[in-house]
């Protein structure tokens, strides 16, 4: 009798703890809810950064969520830099009508124009660094106290060691070596005038998990992500897209492939992937099989060395 | 799938990043541009063999000086479970580094040199294990290939570690013999060590029962932030936006909310997605109640027949983590606990613990740097909260300095303080 009692105990306790189980998705969205939440609680002026890219897309989803039926308490911001797909801006524009949300651009062109910043020529001149600058200018016009990235700890080593809340000082830059400890999910946000946080509430997801995530919520993406026809050429054996924003050095011939893109960022220097993944299973598949990292696929401006992203993160970089 | 947090603590001479490095190698996690990254590098530091520790030391400092500075967050799945490994540093003036990492794990894996046994460095990462609750702990006795796969070597350590650990509070504990250079018992059962009958570390990560070690009994729920769209078809609408902390929440659930004291039954219980009938941690959901109480950020919603404490005076074990500012008796600082900040000033600290030797000074005068001990402090408006052991959630707090706003201390509530 004995026996059988404590079995039965043993197992009312374990049906009760299998039917309170999340799956990782949900638990790591619940993680992300609570981060917008502490954000539009503790902070006067926060703001969104939206790049159009799959995993900014997740991140206003998520903030949706966080504050329904409410709009969201907080601008979108994107950083122009005048090298965008056309497909992404549309996509930008019908996104933030649908939330009614606020949309800041900050405008690299403009920057450029005005003269705040100066372009880089030759071929393969990039307008990667100049962001930094028209992002922080931004921020410090807007007066922008938070602002939530889309970055992933999975993606880059430096971002491996970044906290969710990330303070940057009165000159936009971030300090590894004196960041704040981050316990629980106890985050500390205080900060003086001119100072910010930056916010990663998608810390925790890898590549796979945006994907089955985005597959999950059935979250709509620009098409440039999956299998098209595109023309390209081949530079440091990655595949860019041809364009009036880059100019073919010597020995570089344009051809059509089958092609996606892992990541979308600033057209010249976002790299395509061969593919014929041209649905969201095709493409979790692929992304499962991989063996080379999104950034080391396609991001040019990873490659300048093995601090590029701590060195340019350092500077005030998303 | 579900999702495995787990903490490891040690230096590069235990073999810590190696052990990593293996379990993203054999998991198939390392991609092709990391491992070349990582030989390039190898080779330019004139290593004879590819280091798997590169992959893991992220910061240029740490590259430069061949050391872990910070917690680095990896990640790698199975088909059974998602795992986030929070990576800490493993010498003393990083404990707390080790104290963050282990502040969100459900799992410990605490690496032992098989040739140097039990030494002072196990033992404290066994003890901060212990004192941060991580319900379940991995004692990895690595290098098992240099003692010749001897079986009678690991159970002499295993003997020697248990005997220390019977003085902790250590709920699950399991000793795996492995060589994360040769990859025995990292994801497969080695051939080597056909005397040992257990599973291998993977395996066993992606066993360990977790589901019940969240609190499901006592239903707390600090109120985030209050949401009202003040539009429309929700012009009334007022909802109390949450994780839920601990217990279940039902519709129809009488409750009473801290600190007024009223009482009210929940209304409905509210996502994006649609409204669920029950809420548990560590969802994030919307809480709406039937009667108009004023209620918001920092008040906490209950169960009638079950409160946490409510207190002003609080008994603590407090790890410090500044090294410019200290803790001494009268020291006022700002405390953040579940979603309520409040001023407290240091009454008394009672002993400094010596987290070597476990021995308690009760003549210390302060806490510095990596320095963990017994506090009460008073706080200017009470804090609901429970007992650490019984909630990680609201039985945590950190501690900042006004000066400089950095996060000075991180504590574990003890119970209220007389």
């Amino acid at each position: 009798m004995g026996t059988a009692g404590s079995c039965r105990v043993e197992w009312a306790v374990l049906l009760a703890a299998m039917s309170f189980d999340l799956t990782h998705l949900r638990q790591l969205e619940a993680e992300s809810i609570h981060i917008f939440r502490e954000v539009a609680a503790e902070f006067e002026n926060p703001c969104l950064l939206f790049s159009g890219g799959k995993d900014s897309i997740v991140m206003l989803h998520i903030a949706q969520k966080a504050f329904w039926p409410a709009r969201l308490p907080f601008a979108v911001m994107h950083v122009d830099t005048g090298h965008n797909f056309p497909e992404v801006l549309e996509f930008r524009d019908r996104r933030v009508a649908e939330l009614g949300a606020r949309l800041v651009v900050a405008c690299v062109q403009e920057a450029i124009d005005s003269g705040m910043a100066t372009e880089e020529t030759g071929p393969r001149a990039s307008r990667n660094r100049l962001q930094t600058a028209v992002l922080l200018d931004a921020i410090e016009r807007h007066r922008f106290d938070a602002l939530f990235g889309g970055a992933r700890r999975d993606e880059e080593k430096a971002r491996a060691k970044e906290r969710v809340f990330s303070f940057r000082d009165e000159f936009g830059q971030w300090d590894p070596k004196s960041q704040r400890p981050e316990l629980w999910n106890l985050y500390n946000g205080r900060i003086l005038m001119g100072e910010h946080i930056r916010v990663f509430p998608i810390s925790n997801y890898t590549e796979l998990d945006v994907w089955q995530y985005i597959k999950d919520e059935q979250i709509e993406i620009p098409s440039v992500y999956f299998a098209h026809r595109r023309e390209v050429f081949e530079r440091d054996s990655m595949l860019l897209a041809t364009g009036p924003c880059i100019a073919l050095m010597d020995g570089e011939e344009p051809f059509v492939e089958r092609v996606r893109y892992r990541t979308v960022g600033d057209m010249s220097c976002t790299g395509a992937v061969e593919s014929s993944a041209d649905t969201i299973d095709k493409i979790i598949e692929e992304v499962a099989a991989t063996r080379i990292t999104e950034r080391g696929a396609t991001r040019a401006d990873d490659k300048v060395s093995e601090a590029a992203m701590e060195d340019r993160k350092k500077e005030g970089y998303f | 799938m579900e999702m495995l947090r787990f903490a490891t603590a040690g230096s590069v001479d235990d073999g810590k990043s190696t052990l990593i490095g293996r379990l993203l190698y054999d998991t198939k996690t390392i991609f092709e541009d990391q491992f070349e990254a990582v030989e390039k590098a190898s080779v330019q530091m004139g290593a004879e063999y590819t280091n798997l520790a590169l992959l893991t030391d992220g910061l240029r400092a740490e590259r430069e000086q061949g050391i872990t500075i910070d917690v680095a967050y990896r990640y790698f799945a199975t088909p059974r479970r998602k795992f986030i490994i929070a990576d800490t540093p493993g010498h003393i003036q990083y404990t707390r580094n080790m104290v963050t990492g282990a502040s969100t794990a459900d799992l410990a894996i605490v690496l032992i040199d098989a040739r140097k046994g039990v030494l002072e460095q196990s033992k404290r990462h066994a003890f901060l294990a212990s004192l941060l609750r991580i319900p379940h702990l991995v004692l990895a006795v690595n290098k098992m290939d240099l003692v010749d796969y001897d079986q009678e070597r690991f159970e002499e350590v295993r003997n020697e570690f248990r005997d220390f650990a019977a003085k902790l509070n250590i709920a699950d504990l399991a000793f795996i013999p492995v060589s994360a250079l040769h990859g025995d018992n990292i994801v497969d059962r080695s051939a080597s060590m056909a005397w040992y009958q257990g599973p291998s570390l993977l395996h066993h990560l992606e066993e360990v029962h977790i589901a019940s070690d969240r609190n499901l009994i006592d239903a707390r729920f600090p109120v985030q932030y209050v949401i009202r769209p003040q539009s429309g078809e929700y012009h009334d609408y007022r909802g109390y936006a949450g994780t839920v902390a601990g217990g279940v929440f039902r519709t129809g659930d009488e409750v009473t909310v801290l600190p007024s004291g009223f009482s009210s039954t929940v209304k409905s219980i509210e996502t994006f997605d649609g409204r669920v009938d029950e809420a548990f941690s560590p969802m994030a959901v919307a809480i709406r109640i039937n009667d108009e109480i004023d209620i918001s950020r920092g008040d906490m919603i209950v169960r009638p027949n079950n409160q946490p404490t409510v207190a002003q005076d609080i008994d603590a074990m407090v790890c410090w983590m500044n090294e410019r500012i200290s803790l001494r008796p009268g020291s006022k600082l700002v405390i953040k606990h579940t979603t309520r900040s409040t001023k407290v000033i240091v009454r008394d600290l009672s002993y400094l613990l010596d987290i070597n030797t476990l021995h308690r000074d009760e003549g210390a005068a302060q806490l510095s740097l990596n320095e963990i001990g017994r506090v009460q402090l008073r706080s200017q408006a009470p804090l609901f909260f429970d007992e650490y052991r019984r909630n990680r959630q609201t039985g945590s707090f950190v501690l900042i300095d006004e000066a400089t706003n950095v996060t000075a201390g991180a504590g574990m509530i003890l119970g209220p303080a007389s």
